[in-house]
């Protein structure tokens, strides 16, 4: 197998894009990455996209031919191919164009992650998000996907004692990050009143524990670490990957309070690179809801189970913390277009590796983590990047 | 809108708690389904209808305050996870109480109730939720 690296990143602000089409913010990322790596695009040998609904956001499906062609490649005939996992497909995505690429199937690879949610109605969006989850056994018997969330967080505080100030604490840590990224859908930061003043979405979970509806792009270049140095004069090299899977409803996993694919998909990311959780400086993991990071926190191995929260209220997981996560603000503040979320989350790992990350920039990062989820947690992708 | 097979060919299941017994291992799974997650191949052919009993306890709970329009009549509602005795766990609403009522290990029951409409004039839905068993009075 070869080895891997990233040499160009691109991304488009997060937010509700009112002026762009789904298919402008594609190529606006795709560009830009394409740009930062400094390649034409007769090197491009295959395309990946990773969008969970774009048939039910914006009636459109085949993603990967239609991101091709405005990328100006339909002439070049180049593979495209759509990847979807729920909230995990830009992870997954990844995942794809590090196998073509390790396999020594392409060369050049773009990987590219978008979602245009804001089109259709709010309660649209809501019904779209909950396809992730048991359609016939959780969603039609009244549950919702924040209720799901909201179960996972009731348990995990009844079991283990998790405050809601703890909850609290992850998203103002968040958008405090977020502060810090000009390019996050909410840059103010917020206090642990600002959550618990929210209205409730599902007890005990408030609007403040929830990321946004968010329209956004992200998008990578991949090449062979041997020929990285031919593109930039800072590659990352993708150290490992881990993909897992687990039951589709939250009812029927062994443990609502944890997440057995983060821990599978983690464990084959380490052993692939070789190294540990303690090697990790910097992660982006799936904070769809602020329960989420408290299990992932958990479930990585950063924290010991029912240690996530008191972690979190101690800052051992902000930009000066043991382990600094969600430094681009998270799904919460950053944003969530649901299949860019794993692209934006390599971009962000990429460009703290980099040492470019400005304000946010967590000193001396030489080792990051990516975590992506879908559903409750049926499908999980782990990736780890070293700095070369 | 979704036709009217794509409901009922669900309604054994949601009607009356019809799952599966795996004659391998013993243990109950809900909804039916063809392979045994533990014994894989060797379930084949054990697998045994069975309707369950649908008596357990509240796992964990939530009270939904924002959901689909379908629902928007009956909110809020909690919505719980509930544990019964013969290992399955159900997704469903608690009902005939107070949400304030609602606690980790309470014990419930399912019922047969409606659960959503399409519409004035469209499909209704029913399907099981669970209400509270109440302690015989002595």
């Amino acid at each position: 197998m070869r080895r891997v690296a990233v040499i160009g990143v691109g991304d488009t602000e997060f937010g509700e894009l009112w002026d762009s089409s789904f298919r402008e913010i594609g190529i606006r990322a795709g560009l830009a990455a394409v740009a930062d790596a400094n390649i034409s695009a007769d090197k491009i040998d295959a395309l990946y996209v990773g969008n969970m609904s774009a048939g039910r956001f914006i009636e459109q499906e085949h993603i990967g031919a239609l991101i091709a062609d405005y990328s100006g490649l339909a002439r070049d005939h180049i593979p495209a191919t759509r990847v979807e996992a729920a909230g995990a497909s830009g992870g997954l995505a990844l995942r794809q164009g590090f196998q073509a690429v390790a396999s020594g199937l392409h060369d050049i690879v773009v990987v590219g992650g978008a979602e245009k949610m804001t089109d259709v109605s709010d309660t649209e969006s809501s019904n779209i998000q909950s396809s992730s989850a048991d359609q016939e056994w959780e969603i039609v018997l009244g549950a919702t996907y924040p209720a799901l969330h909201a179960l996972i967080a009731r348990r995990h505080m009844h079991v283990y004692g998790t405050t809601r100030e703890q909850l609290a604490d992850v998203a103002v840590k968040n958008h405090k990050h977020g502060s810090l990224n000009p390019k996050a859908q909410f840059q103010r930061p917020i206090t642990r009143e600002t959550v618990l003043g929210s209205p409730l979405v599902s007890s005990p979970l408030r609007v403040f524990d929830c990321a946004p509806s968010s329209d956004g792009a992200a998008a990578v270049v991949l090449c062979p670490l041997d020929q990285a140095k031919n593109y930039t004069e800072v590659p990352v090299e993708i150290v490992g990957t881990g993909q897992a899977s687990d039951t589709l409803s939250l009812h029927d996993r062994k443990d609502i309070c944890t997440m057995e694919a983060t821990r599978s998909a983690a464990k084959r990311a380490f052993d692939m690179a070789g190294i540990t959780y303690k090697d990790v400086d910097v992660a982006e993991v799936h904070d769809n809801f602020t329960i989420s990071e408290i299990l992932a926190l958990e479930d990585l191995g950063f924290f010991k189970k029912g240690e996530g929260g008191k972690a979190t209220e101690a800052g051992l997981t902000g930009l000066e913390g043991e382990i600094a996560v969600n430094t681009s603000g998270g799904l919460k503040a950053r944003g969530d277009p649901i299949g860019a979320t794993g692209l934006a989350q390599a971009v962000e790992i990429v460009t703290q590796l980099r040492g470019k990350a400005d304000k946010r920039q967590v000193k001396d990062a030489q080792v990051g983590l990516t975590h992506n989820v879908g559903g409750t947690g049926a499908t999980v992708v782990v990736h780890l990047f070293r700095r070369v | 809108m979704a036709t009217a097979p794509r409901f009922w060919r669900e309604n054994p299941s949601r009607y009356n708690l019809a799952g599966i017994k795996c004659n391998s291992c013993g243990r109950f799974f809900f909804p039916p389904r063809t392979i045994c997650p533990v014994c894989h191949r060797k379930s084949v052919g054990k697998i045994e209808r069975v309707k369950l009993k649908g008596e357990g306890k509240v796992f964990s709970f939530t009270e939904v305050q924002e959901g689909p329009e379908e629902m928007a009549m009956q909110r809020p509602y909690v919505v719980a996870m509930i544990e019964t005795e013969e290992g399955v766990r159900f997704t469903g609403q608690v009902i005939d109480c107070e949400s304030c009522d609602v606690q980790i290990g309470m014990p419930v029951r399912a019922v047969l109730r409606r659960l959503s409409e399409e519409g004035p004039s469209g499909v209704i839905h029913y399907g099981f939720k669970f209400t509270p068993i109440k302690e015989k009075a002595p």
